[in-house]
């Protein structure tokens, strides 16, 4: 990453759409406490800005919202779904703790890095995968599980996690959720409870 | 086991839909203002008569954190946020809940606002939640438009907003004091207490930070009386509870059950048993990643409440059960989880920011077989020197599992060096 990409474009500004956007959630906190507004401003600029924030859009942020920028670059660093260098289409992260751990994750990582050849978060050349290695994405009974940009794919295998992302990369849409047909967090097979049947 | 008559989650795994209408043939937002009419102190010592105790993981008597709210009237509003920060690892109820009952909840935060005195909440809901908080949103504006939240909330006369605030992937935001402080646009760093939320919470203002599912069967409790919730589980361990169980069992799944139920039950009811067999099972960790691990002596005993497991130096923290059977290198499972406190570590605390770094390296060297055997005592002495020395329980949650693998598995430990360290040489 050369420091010519990391640093962005020299201004950065709300479309009008996301300007109509960040007034209204401005509006949900109390008058004067419009700082607690920098998470989801940070976010909505990333978006605009192909998933990562340069520093152009951290200042426009500290500015919109009267706030000192360094408080801004403060929330922007610590929190770590804020991108601060560029990202592909397509931002793979493969749950690798405990729950995923224990069911294969490794191997899923694994499989993703030699298919790629992409290193813990590295982008490919032609900006279409970048790959990193998270901590608990909070789906842990549909283990293994990675997220991809907005959508979690569920009860993976390295197979399936392969077959997902190629599917991205072909411009496809593959279904999110499970990979084995589960009902959401419901046993493989059916439900033991909640069967409809009054004995649970 | 629990009747499904006595489940409050019945669309938890969402085989009916989470819209308002169907959320109501489920029996949400019927006789809500009859319930606000009934008063604060009600809707409190209602919930405070059931015997609720926080699902986040401290367990924590629910109606009696609501006491400390002040009256209304004072110079600052008091505020109601909850906690969808989910994210201590093995946990995932609170996202079935968001997802598929987000009116449940939604009813239990104008509960909550009535029984505290608040007309302003607050769901802060983890970052990468991203489809769950668009889910929360569109149900907040259906209630809205349906006049359950609002100025004059269900025709109550109590009015009530509810705004989500996503977070951006931080679990130390999880610890209430720091999910404030995340509120408030920094970093999500802990605070000392006191002042508790309760006097000093969010903007200075009184605040209750509530779990998903702690304000989101309120609404049963108040329905269905604090007796009925009473009657399930141990005295002081009451009410259902939904479990995660995931690891090594044919079946992964959440269920909702009684408190109190036997672990061994639980897992081979719901859970299609342990992968191979009971007598294939290694070690579970009974409640989310912070909580020390049992031996398979003690899951043969454990009964999964608050006491039960409190007796067998563990705790129910979210009721996130992993279950790691014998192929399981259960080093090498501590090490990736010390890995992780050590990646979330806020840095405000020498003895957490430090030492859950170094006890990460440490069982990467007794994992890898570098280690000697007086290392452990080390070990144990890092992590008793963080436990109890720092602003939250991150601290102490990075110092439970390697304190409890080091009390159930030193033989394991010292095997395992001597094991890897022959193979090495």
């Amino acid at each position: 990453m050369t420091q010519e990409t990391t640093q962005g474009p020299d201004g950065f500004a709300f479309t009008p759409e996301n300007l109509a956007r960040a007034r209204e959630i401005i509006a949900r906190y109390p008058a004067g406490k419009q700082a607690s507004a920098v998470m989801p401003l940070l976010d909505l600029a990333q978006r605009q800005h192909g998933g990562w924030l340069p520093g152009a859009a951290m200042d426009y942020v500290a500015e919109f919202l009267e706030m000192p920028p360094v408080r801004v670059y403060e929330v922007a660093t610590f929190y770590t779904m804020y991108n601060k260098r560029p990202v592909g289409a397509h931002h793979i992260k493969v749950c690798t703790n405990i729950a995923c751990w224990l069911r294969g994750a490794e191997d899923l990582m694994a499989a993703l890095r030699e298919r790629r050849g992409l290193d813990n978060d590295e982008t490919d050349r032609d900006g279409t995968y970048t790959l990193s290695e998270v901590e608990c994405l909070g789906a842990c009974v549909n283990a293994p599980v990675m997220q991809v940009n907005d959508d979690y794919y569920e009860d993976l295998d390295a197979d399936s996690a392969r077959a997902v992302v190629e599917a991205l990369g072909r411009g496809e849409a593959p279904a999110p959720g499970s990979r084995t047909g589960r009902q959401g967090s419901a046993p493989e097979g059916g439900p033991t409870v909640l069967t409809g049947k009054g004995e649970g | 086991m629990l009747r499904d008559a006595d489940r409050i989650f019945t669309n938890l795994y969402g085989q009916q839909g989470r819209d308002l209408k169907a959320a109501r043939a489920r029996g949400d937002w019927e006789g809500t203002a009859e319930l606000i009419a009934k008063g604060r102190d009600w809707i409190k010592e209602e919930v405070k008569a059931s015997g609720l105790r926080g699902r986040g993981g401290a367990g924590f008597p629910t109606g009696v954190k609501w006491g400390f709210m002040p009256a209304e009237g004072g110079d600052r509003p008091n505020i109601i946020v909850v906690n969808a920060d989910e994210g201590e690892p093995g946990t995932c109820k609170d996202r079935d809940i968001l997802r598929n009952e987000p009116h449940k909840l939604l009813e239990g935060i104008l509960l909550a606002c009535a029984g505290t005195g608040s007309h302003l909440a607050y769901i802060y809901i983890r970052g990468e939640f991203v489809r769950e908080a668009a889910i929360l949103e569109e149900a907040i504006q259906e209630a809205r438009d349906a006049g359950m939240l609002g100025p004059d909330a269900c025709g109550s006369g109590f009015s009530c907003e509810v705004y989500v605030h996503r977070g951006a992937g931080a679990y130390v935001c999880g610890e209430e004091t720091g999910l404030l402080t995340s509120l408030e646009g920094k970093k999500g760093q802990p605070r000392i207490k006191p002042p508790f939320p309760a006097q000093v919470g969010v903007w200075g203002c009184p605040t209750t930070v509530n779990n998903v599912e702690s304000i989101a069967v309120v609404p049963a409790i108040c329905k269905r009386g604090s007796d009925w919730f009473a009657g399930f589980g141990r005295e002081r361990n009451t009410g259902t509870k939904i479990f995660c169980i995931s690891g090594h069992v044919n079946r992964p799944c959440n269920v909702e059950e009684s408190l109190s139920i036997p672990l061994k039950d639980l897992i081979e009811t719901h859970a299609g048993g342990v992968r191979g067999g009971w007598d294939n099972l290694l070690a579970v960790i009974p409640g989310g990643s912070s909580t020390p691990a049992l031996d398979k002596a003690a899951c043969e005993e454990a009964v999964m409440d608050f006491d039960g497991l409190a007796e067998l130096g563990t705790g129910l923290g979210t009721a996130a059960v992993v279950v790691m059977d014998k192929s399981t290198d259960i080093v090498r499972a501590v090490a990736r989880l010390s890995h992780f406190y050590a990646h979330e570590s806020c840095g405000q605390c020498t003895p957490c920011r430090e030492g859950a770094g170094w006890l990460w390296r440490m069982m990467e060297r007794v994992a890898a077989g570098n280690a000697r055997i007086d290392e452990l005592d080390e070990m144990q002495a890092v992590a008793d020197n963080i436990s109890g020395n720092t602003i939250c329980a991150l601290g102490d949650a990075a110092a439970w599992p390697v304190q409890g693998l080091l009390k159930r598995f030193r033989p394991t430990l010292e095997q395992h060096i001597r094991d890897k360290g022959k193979r090495a040489a």
